[in-house]
């Protein structure tokens, strides 16, 4: 049985950083498995720039921020095995692995990091009325359609969703020759970035509907139309709003959802909301030794973001390897009211920081760290909104003052 | 001149082919889609019923009860999917007993298995039972299968046996000649002794084209399900049924093969065939039903939506009969539920009562080792796998992360007798895209698999039907 003493699952940015960190902090034995022929992830499908600004402090593409990662650890020992796919893992820390390379091989770890993205909402989660024809695609697999293997999935196209995947499709499709006729969103506001909505909507003159859906897909076998509806407070088709539109695609982009099959199956306990593994400021899941990072821990905003927890989860790994990770009392947060979720779930008294993001924007409000009903910290926040993921510093001392269970709450500012 | 042409190969036709071509005949199948099963077969609740349901009297008990008995052994032969998994009728109430017991009476007198529970004993075994459920009628015998699965094996050997097999071949008109038929069909005409009619939906209208005065009349009844994720804690154990009502069996709750669970289905006429829509209302009616049963129904879990349309007759039975005024023409119409459980007694039945009437039928002296559906490589133990992979290394590139389904597992399936030549025709067969991504991350793949297998380009592949393309130019 081969051993190494950390596996990371999937080399996108999360996985890619979390080796890079773990080696600078001395361990020199990391395997990495990666489904995909090629290291990156998904950004080697995001060709489109903005990524970078953080980390390498300057404006890179998806495969060449890929890139930067690859060379960086292609100075270190920490090996990359990809055409890969991990089958099982158990709480033992031993992975199942297939490929054409190796066959089938059982790999024993002695710490495991998932760093194993997300997949996109489909139609079925949803649930669109309608037939079911060809042309119903997630904006991702449309991306890599287009990106990677050079084929346009349609020529006439709707997008449902405000999601950055579905705005930079828009973009993408309207630059190849293909007719965006709108973007319509369920929600009164987007949830992508606002600079996608200006450089993705705006410039190219592609209408968005905000607190629309799509109440009805049409054609036999592949899309002829789509029937858009407004919606009410209640996310219900107003009747006798309905606009038709001629398309021979529709792309999703309604949501992300942290991929978690193998965690789940090994045990780790799952977060309702997340929907990826409750941790500790350390990464750490519920189970010793395996850690997450990155969009399979919950869904980020920026690639930048996805590299820097990485290398947080990577750091914790070696520093459970070795053994110097002390375990102290342990903090239970929770989020209340327009808080959607706050991460990590579980604290040890120490200086971190919690992310936070809202349900519904909200203007001119403070964010509350209770204990009981004492207030820990207050700070003012002038907007909150959905799609921005937001972050606060802790304190050991701050923390030390706390109960067992640490609330964050959003409220109106009062002076 | 052929013996018989079959139109039609939906679980019925396919069954008709199987059977038949074990007898010194000329067969050939007819079949207007990429793929076999495409109809009522792809789209229903995957039960073989117990029996207990049907009127009595009718063709629909009597053939009901005879397929519940034939499909184990069926399934074994071609190494098919089949679990004795039993359903429950559920009754809230005194007065919905009062149906139970006329249920179990029926039951009784059919020779069906069957036990009545109190709802604590219902409890034990289904604990997620609602607790307006007072007593439950519990039927062992009935059992879920896939069908395509079994239409796909059945086809496949019916080949092996000599059956020709026209894929993507669409029956235009027939016409009376001296000696039969000649059935004219998109891709050229066909001279027969018989033609047996099982073309579901359609099968009015295949009657009609030899007997304007045909009365066989077929209204598609749609039902509409949703398909719920698999996960760790199964929703249900066994089959959940309510009381039956005048618009059928209700909305029910199936656990699948896989592991999945079922909603559905609405019962609507509608008036187009192949309108196989979702509908809010038809979804909202589901989603209020199946919570009279059950507790807790994790609709979060929910990864699919689909309709399929019930061929119904206008006899309220299965109309399996010559016609009146064609000898030699023979119609398998209105085979509406239970007719997934009643197809392989249909087809003994129009074998024994119809064919054999008008045609000698003497058995082939040798007939070939039948031809299992292969094991998925995910099914199989550890050392077998390995083995495999040693073998042909594509078995060990995964390329449907959800329901782990390899390369070479797929290739396997587009080379096989009856092979798959769809996006669609791959997933009936092996499940990519039947997961919690939905083909989000395989369809990709398959794609190009399906491009480079069958020599085409990838924008000329389909999920279906001709017209069904994903990709449409060259960036």
């Amino acid at each position: 049985m081969r051993k190494h003493e950390l596996v990371i699952i999937g080399a996108g940015a999360a996985g890619l950083s979390c080796a890079l960190a773990s080696y600078h902090a001395g361990i020199k034995d990391i395997l990495i498995l990666e489904k995909e022929e090629d290291a990156g992830g998904i950004l080697n499908q995001c060709i489109h720039t903005g990524f970078g600004l953080h980390t390498f402090k300057e404006e890179l593409s998806g495969p060449a921020y890929a890139q930067r990662c690859i060379d960086l650890l292609s100075k270190t020992s920490v090996q990359i095995q990809c055409s890969t796919m991990v089958l099982s893992v158990t709480k033992e820390k031993q992975l199942v692995c297939s490929s054409s390379q190796y066959g089938l091989e059982t790999i024993q770890a002695k710490a495991i990091v998932f760093a194993t993205g997300c997949r996109e909402r489909s139609r079925g989660a949803i649930q669109i009325p309608g037939s079911r024809p060809a042309g119903v695609l997630t904006a991702g697999a449309a991306q890599r359609y287009l990106n990677l293997d050079g084929w346009m999935c349609g020529k006439k196209v709707i997008i449902l969703g405000s999601g950055d995947i579905g705005l930079i499709m828009a973009r993408r499709m309207t630059l190849e020759g293909a007719k965006v006729v709108a973007v319509a969103e369920l929600m009164p506001y987007s949830n992508g970035l606002p600079r996608n909505i200006k450089q993705c909507l705006d410039d190219f003159d592609i209408p968005l509907y905000l607190s629309h859906t799509i109440v009805k897909i049409e054609g036999k076998d592949r899309v002829s139309g789509v029937v858009l509806s407004q919606v009410d407070e209640h996310l219900q088709p107003i009747s006798g709003s309905e606009k038709h539109f001629d398309v021979d695609t529709v792309l999703l982009s309604v949501g992300l959802i942290p991929e978690n099959t193998l965690l789940e199956q090994a045990g780790a306990q799952l977060h309702p909301k997340t929907r990826g593994p409750v941790v500790d400021e350390r990464c750490m899941t519920s189970l010793d030794g395996i850690f997450a990072c990155g969009n399979s821990l919950h869904v980020h905003d920026l690639v930048d973001f996805v590299f820097a927890e990485g290398q947080r989860a990577g750091y914790a790994a070696a520093e459970y390897l070795k053994k110097t990770y002390m375990d102290c009392n342990v903090i239970m947060v929770r989020p209340e009211g327009n808080i959607s979720y706050v991460l990590p779930q579980k604290l040890h008294t120490s200086d971190t920081k919690l992310l936070y993001r809202v349900k519904t924007p909200m203007k001119n409000a403070e964010l509350i760290l209770m204990s009981k009903d004492k207030v820990l910290k207050r700070v003012r926040k002038v907007s909150l909104i959905p799609s921005i993921m937001e972050e606060i510093a802790v304190t050991k001392e701050l923390l030390q003052d706390c109960d067992e269970e640490l609330i964050v709450e959003v409220k109106p500012w009062k002076n | 001149m052929k013996d018989i042409v079959i139109i039609g190969a939906g679980i019925i036709g396919s069954f008709l082919a199987y059977d038949l071509s074990q007898y010194q005949l000329d067969i050939v199948l007819l079949e207007k889609n990429k793929d076999v099963g495409c109809g009522a077969t792809k789209a229903n609740s995957a039960i073989v019923h117990s029996g207990h349901d049907p009127k009595e009297g009718t063709l629909k008990a009597k053939l009901n009860v005879l397929g519940n008995r034939m499909y184990e052994d069926i399934c074994k032969t071609f190494n098919c999917h089949y679990e004795k998994i039993g359903a429950y009728v559920l009754a809230c109430g005194s007065e919905e007993e009062e149906v139970l017991k006329t249920l179990a009476l029926q039951a009784k007198h059919r020779e069906i298995p069957f036990e009545l529970h109190d709802y604590l004993t219902i409890l034990q075994h289904e604990p997620n039972c609602s607790d307006k459920v007072t007593q439950g009628l519990y039927l062992p015998s009935t059992a879920i299968i896939t069908p395509w699965e079994v239409a796909i094996s059945l086809t496949e050997n019916a080949m092996l046996r000599g059956c020709k097999v026209h894929l993507e071949t669409e029956v235009v008109n027939i016409e009376k000649i001296t000696a039969g038929y000649c059935v004219h069909t998109s891709s050229g005409k066909i001279e027969t002794r018989c033609v047996i009619n099982c073309a579901g939906i359609y099968a009015d209208h295949i009657a009609k084209m030899i007997n304007p005065e045909s009365s066989i009349s077929i209204q598609p009844r749609r039902g509409e399900y949703f398909v719920l994720d698999h996960t760790k804690e199964p929703v249900v154990h066994h089959i959940l049924f309510p009381v039956p009502s005048n618009k059928g069996k209700g909305v029910l709750l199936v656990p699948t093969i896989h592991k999945n669970v079922l909603l559905g289905p609405t019962s609507d006429f509608i008036d187009e065939k192949d309108d196989v829509s979702t509908t809010k209302t038809g979804l909202d009616y589901v989603k209020s039903h199946v919570h009279q049963l059950v507790k807790d129904v994790p609709m979060h879990q929910v990864i699919r939506t689909f309709s399929g349309n019930r061929p119904v007759g206008n006899t309220k039975d299965f109309i399996i009969e010559e016609d009146s005024d064609f000898s030699c023409f023979f119609n398998v119409a209105a085979i509406e539920s239970p007719g997934i459980a009643s197809a392989p007694a249909i087809s003994q039945y129009v074998i024994d009562e119809l064919v054999s009437k008008r045609l000698c039928l003497q058995k082939k002296t040798i007939l070939p080792d039948i031809l299992k559906r292969p094991c998925a490589l995910s099914e199989m133990t550890y050392e077998k796998r390995q083995n495999i992979i040693k073998e042909d290394s594509r078995y060990g590139h995964i390329i449907c992360r959800c329901e782990t389904i390899s390369e070479g597992e797929i290739i396997e399936a587009i080379h096989r007798p009856l092979p798959a030549l769809t996006v669609g025709a791959i997933k009936r067969r092996l499940r990519p895209g039947m997961g919690r991504c939905q083909g989000g991350f395989c369809e990709p793949l398959i794609i190009q698999i399906l491009a480079k297998e069958l020599n085409i380009n990838e924008n000329e592949v389909t999920v279906e039907e001709t017209g069904s393309n994903v990709l449409v130019s060259k960036r």
